[in-house]
């Protein structure tokens, strides 16, 4: 069954729909708005959208009627103190459901880096994880980007709702067996080059700017990480390099874990496509070998971003979509032999995801 | 009574028009407010209880240098303007 695909903007939340055999904008909300984060809960049709309004901080929203009505909710909160340069919530970078067996629950990532949960579907208060925030290695994160760490990634183990694993710009991958109340750092076989020598493999400063866990398969996961793409077949046991190619977003097959795709560009200050081609790429073999996916994909010149939450797959495997910061939208139906453009004019893409139709 | 206007930026969760409160200082007056608008508050403070930093305040038309002085007294005649450093793009 095809999904609907939400694109979440720095100027708005939209939703396009398959009919007629094309993909049309059929809804949007926050217009004006950056929003930060969605999700479309499984469980209980809810959606939830996180924006930054900048000037008035970070908000939360939920919607219990596909979208006709929003009310803002609670947000996550750090931990008052008498410190005058204590931490203060700037964003929501990450919202996630909480497994079929933990109804009500919601998991948020933010910057700076923390994990949050709510039991009540949003409702009432957010609370902070403390064995993440109180971890001795969080002093040793720091931003990459961004002034600040960023929680950026949420996976929920489908074998067992209490696993999770979340990856933090600059503080690695960590993995918590007891719904957070105890995490392992799990970056063994990252490496960082933008470090001195001696901190290279140091597994709590690791920038992996993505992760996604194989739905099937979930021993198998993929990172994208500031110094290329990793590859774990093994649970989080270590990471293999598989070449130093730079980008933000992954995706993973549902049910062939070795299948993922990428969008590359030239590392570090430059982020834009190598030699002005915007292109995806794809490995299909584990990652020892990757092929360009340009069929469909603008044939000239182009300088095209893709941030990390802005490339998703959705349940069946067939369909992946990104959106990047010039404001184009492109769908595959095939795995990513060919892409079509959707539209070529929004406001610059921070995410989009697939979601069940409602 | 100081006077607060909020910007219309924030008409959303904001009361339209001025609002007149019993205050001394800058933090009792927007304590005030908030008591009747309690949802204006994480828009003008953050979860620290700090003036955001991009939000300005105009007492009696003198801009709040220090953001973290919300102990500033106000008079009885105080206008107390809370407004946003507008970006572009």
């Amino acid at each position: 069954m095809v999904q609907d695909l939400f694109v979440c903007t720095r100027k708005g939340l939209f939703r396009f729909q398959h009919s007629g055999g094309k993909w049309q904008q059929t809804y949007v909300a926050f217009l004006g708005q950056p929003v930060t984060a969605f999700l479309a809960d499984p469980r209980t049709g809810h959606w939830y959208a996180a924006l930054n309004l900048g000037h008035f901080g970070a908000k939360l929203h939920r919607s219990t009627n596909q979208g006709a009505t929003w009310d803002e909710l609670a947000m996550p909160a750090l931990p008052k103190s008498e410190d005058k340069d204590a931490p203060s919530l700037n964003q929501i970078w990450a919202l996630e459901a909480g497994g079929p067996d933990q109804p009500g629950l919601i998991w948020a990532g933010s910057l700076p880096a923390a994990l949050f949960r709510n039991d009540q579907n949003g409702d009432g208060e957010w609370h902070l994880v403390e064995g993440l925030w109180n971890l001795p290695d969080r002093a040793k994160w720091f931003g990459g980007g961004t002034d600040d760490t960023a929680l950026h990634t949420i996976c929920v183990d489908p074998r067992n709702s209490s696993r999770l694993v979340i990856a933090i710009s600059c503080g690695g991958v960590w993995r918590s067996e007891d719904a957070g109340a105890s995490w392992v750092c799990r970056s063994k076989g990252l490496f960082a080059e933008y470090m001195p020598p001696e901190r290279r493999e140091d597994p709590a400063i690791q920038d992996p700017h993505r992760i996604v866990q194989c739905r099937d398969q979930p021993g198998h996961f993929w990172c994208q990480h500031h110094n290329g793409i990793f590859y774990s077949t093994n649970d989080l046991e270590n990471w293999q390099f598989a070449g130093p190619r730079f980008g933000f977003g992954v995706a993973v097959h549902p049910k062939e874990p070795a299948r993922a795709w990428f969008v590359p560009a030239i590392k570090d200050e430059v982020r834009v496509p190598q030699d002005g081609k915007f292109v995806a790429s794809r490995t299909r073999d584990g990652g020892k070998t990757f092929d360009t996916l340009a069929n469909g994909l603008p044939t000239g010149f182009g300088y095209d971003l893709v941030l990390r939450h802005a490339l998703d797959i959705d349940g069946t495997g067939d369909t992946l979509a990104f959106g990047s910061t010039t404001g184009n939208l492109y769908v595959t139906e095939d795995q990513g032999e060919t892409w079509r453009a959707v539209t070529h004019h929004l406001p610059p893409v921070h995410a989009v995801r697939f979601a069940a139709n409602a | 009574m100081p006077t607060i206007h909020v910007t219309s930026h924030l008409r959303q969760v904001a009361p339209t028009g001025p609002t007149r409160v019993e205050a001394g200082t800058l933090g009792a007056a927007l304590d005030a407010y908030f008591a009747t608008a309690p949802r204006v508050r994480s828009y003008i403070l953050d979860d620290q209880g700090r003036l955001r930093h991009h939000v300005a305040v105009f007492i009696d038309g003198e801009l709040l240098v220090d953001k973290k002085d919300l102990g500033r007294r106000v008079a009885p005649s105080s206008e107390i303007y809370v407004m946003q450093a507008l970006s572009g793009g």
